[in-house]
């Protein structure tokens, strides 16, 4: 039971781990040393990050090298294929620091897409091996112009040819394809016609850079987490063999749901380790700014504010932790998982505002980091399923049990 | 050589301190604890010398609390072997002093018999920097402390120290009570195959009792009070300003 393991919560202070969670003294070290991980090699890179919108090679490079060497690398994949096998509460924790740091530098804190499980004979030393060893970088694409929470409503087509498959069209918003060395790709490859109209069918494809009709490019610049790249993926007649079907033909949908279920826990649990990093900022100045003579933190108004911002903080902490520690013991959890991303995601739009309101002017400058969090909150409750599509997903899950 | 490591569980350098309003001492409750951070230095020096090949085990030792468990963990997951609780008190906020630590890992060493203890040349909480020399004097050992530089060659180190002129480096003959200062190392973070190899190392609980010494404090602490506060700062316009201040203040 989650209830009988949830020891006591520590008072948070500056500099502090915050939730003890029916924890472990590993779930401690590992959520301690991804912690210290992000203070150390990542902070001081951030503002070259924010400032220049890109991530320099060699830094890149050096943090994936780190992590390889700390262990860390791909540590939500299983021992079987060399990797930590961390379970969902502990890949949790790890997900939680490293949503302390910026995202377009923590992408090399490599975790490649668990759905490459899925990988069978060829594929497996062409595209899983490498990618938990950190020698090719994955990205994945769904969303188009035209298909967002709808991803059923996708153009982007493939359509047989003898035994191979030629695809036309468009993906959009596709994270980390800059550095990508392999695309796992949803693309339609047939209709069905159903009681309620016609159906998509959706087949997982691995599209190598640089095939032929295949191109990257880049896409637009986004408000939130700058460095951190979304591409545009084109499809120009482009011949893709039998073998490059990730899973089933026409079984995109049971890979999705088989392997990206959990992914917006990873979205909830950043929400939270970047709230805690914005707390600190907050909770410093009211304990330090001084006005009509005495610490703003003494102010009501202000002293209120830290008092509710910690307690969302905590909230959407155990929300997290607890559906991954849901799925470790094999419960269903889809209900669960989309209340943590719902109510993290907008957790952090609040505690990032109201950081910014303790600051005051100077929460606006670019000289504190507050306006980046501020910004950078702001696509948690758009992607991986909006906030409006975790709703759907909480609500459905109730009420369809009762016909409703 | 078996290399034994003393750690103590200490108030995270990173939180900040309160004082107990009863002036008795720092508030422990419910504020985050981490290893002594030149301890952490002592389990990595260890470790590098386990892998040069200089010692064959790592054993790290804790006198405290039970939570110091997870101190001892850490260590683990760092490298060490092994590790010993030595449990001497029950309230977080009893402070052990630095002879019955001392006389506690006398106990330890007589019991393990290793050929080097490597400790950190102070605790960060109360900075007596004493347990060390204690230790020396207790096993008749030599000591060397404030290490920058440590190398072991067969029955004596060459430890470089660090002291207010510069540095100053000695030769002492082994076994020997190394204490480490802040320059000798950057430790390495736990890499995850070791964090989850260390719930299955062997971690041995002891008291004190056990190695027959008495813990009751021989020191009366009056008061701990907060830092001074320091006084806000002018700005001055020129060199010659500077120095005009400095003298009315007395510091040139
Ligand atoms: C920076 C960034 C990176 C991204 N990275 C990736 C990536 O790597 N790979 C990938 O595949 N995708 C990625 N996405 C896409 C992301 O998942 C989509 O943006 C998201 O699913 C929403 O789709 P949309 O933007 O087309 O909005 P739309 O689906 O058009 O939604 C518009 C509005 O309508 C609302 N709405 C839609 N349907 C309903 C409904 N049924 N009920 C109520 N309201 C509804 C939405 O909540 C929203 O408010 C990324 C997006 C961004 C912004």
């Amino acid at each position: 039971m989650i209830a009988a393991s949830l020891a006591t919560s520590v008072s948070s202070g500056l500099g502090e781990e915050a939730m003890i969670f029916g924890q472990t003294d590993e779930h401690h070290m590992i959520a301690d040393t991804v912690r210290s991980f992000v203070e150390k090699e990542i902070y001081h890179h951030e503002e070259l990050v924010e400032r220049t919108g890109e991530v320099p090679h060699e830094i890149a490079q050096e943090i994936k090298q780190k992590t390889i060497d700390l262990g860390f690398y791909a540590c939500n994949f299983p021992e079987s294929v060399g990797c930590a096998g961390l379970n969902h509460l502990e890949f949790a924790l790890v997900e939680r620091e490293l949503g302390r740091g910026s995202m377009a530098l923590t992408h090399f804190f490599g975790r490649p897409q668990n759905i490459l499980m899925a990988c069978e004979g060829e594929q497996v030393e062409r595209y899983l091996m490498p990618a938990v060893r950190g020698e090719k970088m994955d990205a994945l694409a769904m969303t188009e112009p035209g298909a967002g929470s709808d991803v059923r409503g996708m153009k982007c087509a493939a359509v047989r040819d003898g035994s191979d498959w030629v695809v036309n069209g468009t993906k959009h918003f596709i994270s980390g394809a800059e550095h990508a060395d392999f695309v796992i790709v949803f693309i339609a490859t047939g209709e069905d016609q159903t009681p309620k109209g016609p159906k998509k069918r959706i087949t997982a494809f691995l599209v190598d850079r640089g095939h032929p009709g295949f191109t990257i490019r880049d896409g637009y610049k986004s408000v939130s987490h700058r460095g951190y790249k979304n591409m545009i993926l084109e499809f120009d007649d482009c011949r893709l063999p039998a073998e490059a079907v990730l899973g089933e033909v026409d079984g995109g949908f049971e890979v999705m749901n088989t392997w990206l279920y959990a992914t917006r826990i990873t979205v909830a649990a950043m929400s939270v380790g970047r709230a805690r990093r914005v707390f600190d900022y907050a909770l410093d100045y009211a304990a330090t700014r001084e006005q009509f003579g005495q610490k703003i933190g003494k102010f009501q108004g202000v002293s209120f504010q830290i008092a509710d911002m910690i307690t969302e903080i905590d909230a959407a902490d155990l929300l997290t932790l607890a559906s991954a520690d849901r799925l470790d013991k094999g419960l269903p959890a889809n209900r669960e998982i989309a209340s943590a991303k719902l109510y993290a995601s907008e957790m952090l739009a609040r505690v990032t505002d109201a950081a910014i309101q303790i600051h005051g002017g100077m929460g606006l400058m670019d000289d504190y980091p507050l306006e980046r969090f501020w910004r950078d909150a702001r696509v948690e409750r758009i992607w991986d399923g909006t906030s409006e599509i975790q709703r759907h997903i909480i609500s459905r899950d109730l009420l369809r049990a009762l016909g409703a | 050589m078996k290399v034994l490591v003393p750690v103590k569980r200490v108030i995270d350098y990173n939180v900040k301190v309160r004082v107990k309003a009863d002036g008795s001492g720092v508030d422990l409750a419910n504020v985050k604890m981490s290893m002594n951070p030149f301890d952490e230095i002592a389990v990595e020096e260890a470790i590098r010398l386990k892998e040069k090949g200089v010692a064959e085990e790592v054993v790290a030792v804790s006198i405290g609390v039970k939570q110091a468990q997870e101190t001892l963990r850490t260590a683990l997951a760092m490298g060490a072997d092994r590790a010993i609780l030595v449990i001497a008190a029950d309230d977080v906020h009893t402070d052990i002093e630095p002879l019955a630590v001392a006389k506690i890992l006398k106990g330890v060493i007589d019991e393990e018999q290793p050929g080097l203890v490597l400790c950190g040349k102070q605790a960060i909480d109360n900075d007596m920097n004493a347990t060390g020399q204690m230790l020396a004097a207790l096993t008749g050992w030599s000591q060397a402390t404030f290490a920058s530089e440590v190398a072991i060659d067969g029955d004596s180190a060459t430890v470089t120290r660090e002291v207010d002129g510069g540095l100053q480096t000695i030769k002492v003959k082994m076994p020997a009570i190394i204490s480490v200062d802040l320059r000798l190392n950057e430790p390495r973070y736990a890499t995850l195959p070791n964090i989850m190899k260390a719930k299955k190392k062997p971690l041995d609980e002891k008291t004190a009792a056990d190695y027959g010494v008495d813990t009751a404090p021989r020191l009366e602490i009056v008061k701990t009070g907060e830092p001074e506060e320091r006084a806000a700062g002018i700005k001055v316009g020129s060199v010659d300003e500077l120095v005009e201040k400095l003298k009315e203040a007395g510091a040139v």
